[in-house]
């Protein structure tokens, strides 16, 4: 039974496999046809608010945003009625619609095709399948573009069709959700990750760890992936090596001294878009001045709103004037900036585009006009990839601000930019090559800014099909180890050089597909890495913040800690005895108004004080996951480098970003100032390269001494003396020196083999 | 590069892997037509990613039909008789194919594939073999040698937990990318039948394993006239006696070969689906690069095994090669 293959212990297990993306597709293929037969797939919903209009062929979808305040579910019979007012107008274009209303989308067909005049009306999951799946997400097709079901059901009908007798449970909700408790992955014999962001991550990984379920996890950039094995005890969990934050920049490269290309993005997205078109109530008011000369001649307050007088193209040469030329002269005034940088030019609408842009389009004046409303088309320009000269991008600024204006008026004040809103992505992609060609920074595409602006993450179905294929491979080591305890020694047959696989050694295993061979190879496994004792996480090390305790309220804490970096979805905050905080559903109103109290309230000054010493205990009850935390007042922080007012120390903090942004697309670093709206994407990338960084560099590459240490105590008690001696041959056998990557956190040096 | 611009369907479509490799690889790509033969699980998956990747035509060989063991790696066929019944293998792949991505021509050419001549592989930038006995590879890569034009030859091979992928790229040219340097590359590679007659003896000692136990399961197919994969346990002790005779010749010593690695091939004829993944994964990155002559492309051989878990490359040619 040397064979991984025809194992008795598959067909019998139930495994848990969460997302149905590039590499849920690939997997749940895989697992299907490597003879599982009990599989379980949960697809995380993403909660996004999106804005766009693409086509594609005669099926065309619409994504609509729906107030900032709905929450998806929550409020059917409100978007039903938008829908059917919605449907008037689509009876009269004739073709066939999806309309995507934050997590539900509706599909509607037209009189033609339903006779009836009736629209036809089904719910599906947010994550839906788009254009830009298809390539890799092979489970579906064109026709489930807009298709009303959930991804998990398409991806589970696309496998029986191949596999008709296998079970396969669909759960079309968010991992995150608390019916999928502890008790619910204690059912599964092996739970695998084929997730794209953190958050979701570092939740599944404290499930598994309080319910003991072995974590198979996943991720890919490009060519680049990686399969990481962890078993709660044996080797480090997801958490164990601290994950890069996004990237962030400091407030004044982004307002004052941008010097590439990103720090323009980030301005037009974050700054510019969010400003004219986002919540004006919002504090980013360090938007578009370029410095603190507050002696502005004019009233900042009045400079975004529209006169009576003034038509949109007025308008908007009247804010390109003030932000690429007045804010500008602005910031050249100060000269003690300027001195060691080259000089921005203010550049003013009438230099580069003397003439009105006359020809009105006549559908841009139609608001109730579905055609995807695209300066880019408007305009005639056709191809994504090119770079528009300043003149072209002073058209487009002012062409999708106008068409913003009138045809997308309903969602001013509520929008937020969306990597899928072309107009959005229009705009932002203009404004930041104004500003760039103001700084002298080399101007980008349209594809181009589209990928740094969204954190897009480079993908390509070989190397998904490549990590499920090591997924399950992994999957089914664990599971035969599994059975190996609860059978005894099955595999007692062995020959001389056979693979005695009851034990760790064949268990776990990282795997880093790589796109440069090291050292021949493009798929190196790794021994994975025993749980780093200072991982507050899986060891519940305790952390320690520094605050001012004086000025910082519960809510802060609450938000830039317990939930950015810690990760807790439902938290209660104790101090001492005494609860400061808690989130849950059957929370009494007076318990409720109580804690809303508390977290407008500074930290030393709640009923139970928060000051220099003190303990917080920080629980999750559905991760099963608690943290302590030690309250160090401080008075003072920098504003550039700690914007959080706060620094939490023991495991959280990420290495500082070695990698220069010069790529121009925007795959690893994300590129947003403040969390992008899909953040985590990008995260993983970044892992991933850090770590291959890591081994490429020979200066990090280390040679530990072949189980110097034996076995780790905690497994000397089941490891007999052939397995010792078993292992030992298998290695002697293995000319190559095993490669041990480094990882950054400063407890390298306690790092071991996991055996 | 001077062509046609991508439409914007296709822009849709690939924006996620032209940020990988760029608008002009797509381009390249979806202007290439590949050949297949040997629709098994390992090729299934090929098929899919290039299909996905927009190639611009793929034509599959293989008028077997349908049997249980062709279905335990597919997941292109759907397991039912009806539909199966009077189909050959590579029709069935294709209706599945055809609907992965609308935008890649799939067709089938029926017929025996050492029969087919030069201008049919004319017709084909890429050539790829899978479950094909000695003979055919030899033949098929000596025929794709011998057109004017470059057209690069792939074979791929998996038994049990471990795969084998041979890469024949002749005079092979392209830009090697490290951080910001570009050095233009040029790689010279022997073909399969002179890859494989390079005397073991003048191979490096740390030579991948399996590409010595390959090498004697090929020959034992061969002096048996078996079709690839029609092996099983009770062949072993042959096997391994012609393991020795081989090694003998080469002077090899034989635990190079290790007897557990070929009871394993033996045993283990049958394709494992989650090598098929990783192997036909690694193989359709490496067509991908030689279409786009973008990336690294191996040279000449692959090696993957589930049970030590490494993908190693292997440059199996004649250090000093005549003319």
């Amino acid at each position: 039974m040397a064979s991984l293959q025809h194992s008795q212990e598959i067909k019998g297990a139930k495994v848990l496999m969460v997302g149905a993306g590039g590499i849920g597709c690939e997997l749940l293929k895989t697992l299907a046809l490597s003879g599982f037969q009990d599989i379980h797939i949960n697809v995380a919903a993403v909660i996004g608010v999106n804005i766009g209009l693409m086509g594609i062929n005669e099926t065309a979808i619409a994504v609509v945003s729906w107030g900032s305040g709905s929450d998806g579910f929550g409020s059917i019979g409100f978007k039903v009625s938008f829908v059917c007012e919605m449907a008037e107008m689509i009876r009269s274009v004739g073709t066939r619609y999806v309309m995507i209303i934050n997590k539900l989308a509706f599909v509607m067909e037209t009189t033609e095709k339903q006779g009836d005049g009736l629209p036809y009306l089904e719910v599906i999951d947010m994550d839906t399948i788009e254009v830009s799946n298809l390539n890799r997400q092979f489970l579906f097709r064109q026709s489930h573009v807009g298709q009303s079901k959930a991804k998990a059901s398409v991806a589970r009908d696309a496998v029986l069709r191949f596999r008709p007798h296998i079970s396969i449970t669909p759960y079309h909700a968010n991992v995150k959700d608390s019916n999928f408790n502890v008790n619910f992955f204690k059912q599964f014999k092996v739970v695998l990750n084929g997730l794209d962001n953190l958050d979701a991550r570092r939740h599944v990984n404290r499930l598994c760890l309080a319910a003991e379920v072995p974590l198979v996890e996943s991720g890919t950039t490009g060519f680049l992936g990686q399969v990481t094995v962890h078993v709660k005890g044996k080797t480090e969990c997801y958490e164990c090596q601290p994950k890069p934050s996004p990237k962030t920049y400091p407030v004044c490269t982004i307002t004052s001294t941008p010097s590439k290309f990103v720090h323009c993005i980030v301005w037009a997205k974050d700054l510019l878009f969010a400003k004219l078109f986002g919540d004006k109530n919002q504090e980013n008011d360090l938007n578009v001045r370029s410095n603190d000369s507050c002696s502005s001649s004019e009233n900042k307050n009045n400079v975004f709103e529209r006169s009576d007088d003034e038509d949109w193209e007025q308008y908007g040469r009247r804010i390109y004037d003030h932000v690429f030329g007045y804010n500008i002269e602005l910031a050249l005034s100060d000269e003690e900036t300027w001195k060691n940088r080259t000089k921005p030019r203010p550049i003013y609408s009438r230099d580069v585009l003397p003439d009105k842009m006359t020809q009105q389009n006549g559908n841009a004046d139609k608001t109730d006009d579905l055609s995807p409303a695209s300066a880019m088309a408007s305009l005639g320009l056709k191809n994504p990839q090119d770079i528009w000269c300043l003149m072209e991008n002073t058209r487009v600024f002012l062409e999708a601000l106008k068409l913003f204006f009138m045809s997308r008026k309903k969602e001013i004040g509520n929008l937020s930019f969306d990597k899928d809103d072309q107009l959005a992505v229009e705009f932002v992609t203009a404004a930041a090559n104004i500003r760039a060609a103001s700084f002298n920074i080399p101007l980008h595409s349209l594809f181009e800014a589209k990928g740094i602006a969204g954190n897009i993450v480079h993908a390509v179905a070989t190397t998904n099909a490549i990590v499920a294929g090591l997924i399950v491979i992994e999957a089914i080591k664990v599971l035969k180890k599994d059975g190996c305890y609860r059978y005894g020694s099955i595999f007692s047959k062995i020959n001389e050089n056979w693979f005695v696989l009851n034990h760790m050694q064949h268990l776990c295993r990282m795997t880093y597909c790589l796109e440069h061979p090291s050292k021949k190879m493009l798929l190196m496994p790794v021994e994975p890495f025993e749980p780093n004792k200072s991982c507050c996480v899986c060891s519940q090390t305790p952390l320690s913040l520094e605050i001012n305790t004086h000025r910082s309220k519960l809510r802060d804490f609450v938000e830039k800690i317990v939930k950015a970096k810690l990760g807790m979805n439902s938290p209660l905050i104790m101090c001492g005895l005494a609860l400061l905080y808690e989130v849950g559903d059957d929370l009494e109103k007076d318990m409720i108004e109580n804690y809303t109290a508390n977290l407008e309230k500074v930290l030393s000054e709640l009923a139970s004080p928060v000051t220099d010493g003190t303990m917080l205990t920080v629980e999750d009850l559905q991760q099963e996951f608690t943290c302590n935390i030690y309250i160090k007042h401080r008075e003072e922080f920098d504003e550039e480098k700690e914007p959080d007012e706060m620094v939490l120390s023991g495991w959280t903090q990420a290495p500082p970003e070695k990698k220069d942004d010069k790529t121009s697309i925007g795959n690893g670093a994300s590129t947003s100032k403040s969390l992008p709206t899909e953040p985590m994407d990008a995260q993983k990338d970044i892992d991933v390269k850090e770590i291959l960084d890591g081994t490429a560099s020979p200066g990090k590459k280390r040679k530990l001494p072949e189980f110097s240490e034996g076995c780790s105590p905690d497994q000397s008690n089941d490891a007999d003396e052939t397995m010792n001696h078993k292992k030992i041959q298998k290695l002697d056998d293995d000319d190559d020196d095993l490669v041990m990557l480094d990882h950054w956190g400063k407890d390298t040096s306690k790092k071991q083999r996991s055996q | 590069m001077v062509g046609e611009e991508l439409t914007e369907q296709e822009t849709a479509l690939y924006d996620r892997q032209i940020r990988v490799w760029g608008a002009d690889a797509q381009r390249r790509l979806s202007k290439s037509h590949i050949l297949v033969y040997g629709m098994k699980g390992t090729i299934t998956e090929f098929c899919k990613n290039i299909v996905l990747a927009g190639v611009g035509s793929l034509t599959l060989v293989d008028d077997r039909a349908v049997t249980e063991e062709a279905l335990s790696a597919n997941f292109l066929m759907p397991p039912d008789e009806n539909v199966c019944s009077g189909k050959t293998l590579a029709e069935l792949c294709r209706d599945s194919l055809n609907e992965f991505n609308p935008m890649v021509r799939v067709s089938v050419e029926k017929g025996d594939l050492t029969s087919f001549g030069a201008e049919f592989f004319d017709k084909f930038d890429v050539v790829v073999l899978s479950f094909c006995s000695l003979a055919t590879k030899k033949l098929i890569n000596e025929r794709c040698r011998k057109l004017s034009k470059r057209v690069s030859f792939y074979t791929v091979d998996c038994r049990d937990c471990c795969g084998e992928i041979f890469v024949d790229l002749q005079k092979y040219n392209y830009a090697m990318k490290r951080q910001d340097e570009t050095t233009e590359c040029e790689l010279q590679y022997p073909s399969f039948q002179e890859a494989i007659s390079v005397p073991w003896r003048s191979l490096p000692r740390k030579v991948s394993k399996l590409y010595f136990a390959m090498r004697v399961i090929e020959r034992f197919e061969e002096a048996e006239g078996r079709k690839p994969g029609e092996i099983c346990i009770e062949d072993l002790p042959a096997v391994l006696k012609l393991k020795k005779e081989i090694c003998e010749a080469q002077s090899l010593n034989e635990s190079h070969i290790p007897n557990a690695l070929l009871e394993r091939l033996v045993m283990g004829a049958r394709e494992f689906p989650p090598v098929c993944a990783i192997i036909g994964g690694i193989l359709g990155q490496e067509v991908i690069k030689a279409i786009s002559g973008k990336g690294d492309p191996l040279k000449n051989f692959f090696f993957f095994d589930s049970m030590d878990g490494k993908g190693i490359i292997e440059d199996i040619s004649d250090p000093n090669p005549k003319g």
